[in-house]
């Protein structure tokens, strides 16, 4: 028996196709977890990214919380607040943001204030207002940067949210700690080959995303 | 700007009591030493930096009661390295003004299109991004990002600093071309002393400390240096340097070595002079010769001596005539009309007679001996004309 048996095994078995416990509804619960951690996360790592970068001001803050953030283990958390607030989506969710907003403030606030400071003189001399300043001169400049910041926190979150199911919740997680339960190791690989794919999946999609949204000039090409 | 000073928050003065009257519709340059305060000066003019005493007011109102949005648009901005937004395209760059005083789209590009021919920038660059332009096209970017919205005054900050010295030129002789064109209160940051002089109407020459050494039009700067930290300063060529001060239009040219190429045996014996100017059939140089090597109707043009760079008169300066003479092979300068044909030549002993009339008119003392009362080569320090 070899892995590429069981991945094989596990895709051609037309039971994992549909129902509750198919594949579809298993991403989707999936990428439903990420998005809403990744969209948690970014809605507060974001704005004070921005403004800590454009100011320069509470830089030590900065790190100093994303230092704190990443020590905390994932799982650890996870049991620890099942245990306080009990079984659902909320114990679920603050390791995930917790565990994607350092990757997201810290590469935010060091996109900022990497932004050659020339032209944020020339557009402040000839009168643009701070916030024009902002996202008009610097974020479209630091754009790669935000952009890589928020790509490694959705990857990790992405592998990360198969925490989901130890409170019994679904998502791709499912597969792995069901099939370590009942010695299915069939089902194990699959969900583990399918947590590979939907990172790989999401590395494209911020590819395609950087593409379209950064500016050639940004990209010198 | 009356008795400006700005001391930083740890302690440095970098402006020290500053008074300075910038004259409207003209370029006044800021030059001195690195660290003498000159960004720091002209950063007050628009706000980027705020004065902790004194007063600087723009047509008699305080700036400081002006919203100073408002204040810094009315004011263009250039800087070293064009500071441009490397994101968006060169005629988006232009039309960043514009654009945010509410323009519309549309006119704002027409008028960005409109000023990339004025600086000289060719039309098929617009659609390109920062990166992908060279030094001086950005800076010609630059500039005209600035005047993007007809501002009435123009800041620049070592605008032509970051490129190489033929460049620097063709965006000085072109900054000098779009002044004449738009009258521009220009407040310019050098630390380039020549610069200073070819481009100032007015040149304040400051010192580390912050503090004004002199301020004068460039032909003064040269002619009476304040003391001897401005006549370092100008460097050790001054006087020669002051002669592009002076026009070389009321040099005593003479016409009589100058001889046809077909010229006879008669005409080629007549002048008593060392050396013959021998011109094509036109008028136009061909080259120097001892009278005795030139045979009539035998006259080849390989076998002259180069007449070096002709000069203009009315045009070019006694600086230029007087490189003339040094750099022929004969000593004497050659003048041309503008479509290049002889109108004479002139000696190194007739330029300098022509200086020092010129000094004896710009110092307003009578000429010495020797020059001749009928020549007006006292047209100095008016005309500017390139050295
Ligand atoms: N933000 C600041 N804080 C403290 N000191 C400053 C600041 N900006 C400038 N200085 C100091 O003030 C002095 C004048 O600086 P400024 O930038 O005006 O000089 P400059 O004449 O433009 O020099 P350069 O030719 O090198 O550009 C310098 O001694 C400089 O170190
Ligand atoms: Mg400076």
């Amino acid at each position: 028996m070899n892995v590429l048996n069981f991945v094989n095994a596990f895709f051609s078995d037309s039971a994992h196709w549909h129902g509750y416990d198919g594949i579809p509804q298993r991403l989707l619960e999936h990428v439903q977890y990420t998005l809403l951690a990744l969209g948690i996360a970014a809605a507060i790592g974001l704005p004070v990214g921005l403004l800590t970068g454009h100011t320069g001001r509470g830089g030590n803050a900065v790190a100093f919380v994303a230092t704190a953030a990443r020590a905390l283990p994932s799982f650890g958390l996870l049991v620890l607040i099942a245990v306080v607030v009990g079984i659902g989506l909320l114990p679920v969710m603050i390791p995930l943001v917790v565990l994607a907003i350092p990757p997201i403030l810290v590469t935010t606030y060091e996109a900022v204030r990497s932004v050659d400071p020339a032209p944020v003189d020339a557009a402040r001399g000839m009168g643009m207002h701070e916030s024009s300043i902002l996202f008009r001169v610097e974020l479209p400049v630091a754009l790669p940067l935000v952009l890589s910041g928020l790509r490694s926190a959705a990857v990790q979150v992405v592998s990360t949210a198969t925490i989901a199911a130890y409170v019994s919740l679904g998502g791709i997680g499912r597969y792995i700690i069901d099939g370590l339960y009942q010695r299915n190791y069939e089902k194990v690989v699959g969900g583990a080959t399918l947590v590979a794919l939907l990172a790989l999946v999401t590395l494209a999609a911020f590819w395609a995303v950087g593409r379209l949204a950064v500016s050639p000039g940004v990209r010198r090409r | 700007m009356d008795s400006v000073t700005k001391r930083y928050p740890d302690g440095t003065v970098a402006v020290d009591r500053l008074t300075l009257e910038i004259p409207d519709r003209s370029i006044t340059v800021l030059v001195g030493p690195s660290g003498c305060g000159k960004t720091t000066t002209l950063r007050m003019i628009n706000r980027m930096v705020e004065p902790t005493e004194g007063t600087i007011t723009l047509d008699g109102a305080d700036l400081q009661r002006q919203p100073v949005t408002a204040l810094r648009r009315s004011m263009g901005y250039v800087i070293q390295n064009a500071g441009l937004f490397q994101h968006r395209t060169i005629l988006d760059n232009i039309a960043t003004v514009p654009r945010m005083i509410g323009w519309g789209k549309q006119k704002s590009r027409e008028r960005a299109r409109e000023l990339m021919e004025r600086v000289g920038l060719d039309a098929s660059l617009a659609k390109r991004y920062p990166y992908q332009l060279s030094g001086g096209q950005q800076q010609r970017v630059g500039v005209a990002r600035a005047l993007a919205a007809d501002p009435p005054v123009l800041l620049m900050d070592e605008p032509f600093s970051a490129v190489d010295p033929v460049v620097r030129k063709g965006l000085q002789d072109e900054l000098l071309r779009i002044q004449d064109e738009l009258g521009k209160t220009i407040v310019f940051v050098t630390h380039d002393i020549d610069e200073a002089i070819k481009l100032g109407t007015m040149v304040a020459v400051m010192r580390t400390g912050g503090r004004l050494a002199q301020y004068a039009p460039p032909a003064e700067l040269l002619s009476d240096p304040a003391d001897d930290f401005v006549e370092d300063f100008l460097g050790a060529d001054r006087g020669i340097r002051r002669l592009s001060f002076f026009a070389s239009e009321g040099l005593q040219l003479t016409t009589a070595p100058v001889v046809r190429v077909d010229a006879t045996a008669e005409q080629l014996a007549a002048p008593d002079a060392p050396y013959l100017l021998v011109t094509d059939v036109e008028g136009r140089p061909l080259g120097w010769s001892e009278p005795r090597d030139l045979t009539a109707g035998d006259i080849a043009a390989e076998r002259l001596l180069p007449y070096g760079r002709p000069f203009v008169p009315g045009t070019d300066s006694l600086r230029a005539a007087l490189d003339c003479a040094v750099l022929s092979p004969t000593g004497w300068a050659v003048a041309v009309d503008g479509d290049g044909r002889v109108t004479g030549v002139a000696s190194q002993q007739t330029i300098g007679e022509a200086i020092r009339t010129a000094h004896g008119a710009a110092d307003g003392r009578t000429a010495g001996p020797g020059t001749d009362g009928d020549r007006p080569a006292g047209a100095a320090g008016i005309a500017k004309a390139a050295p």
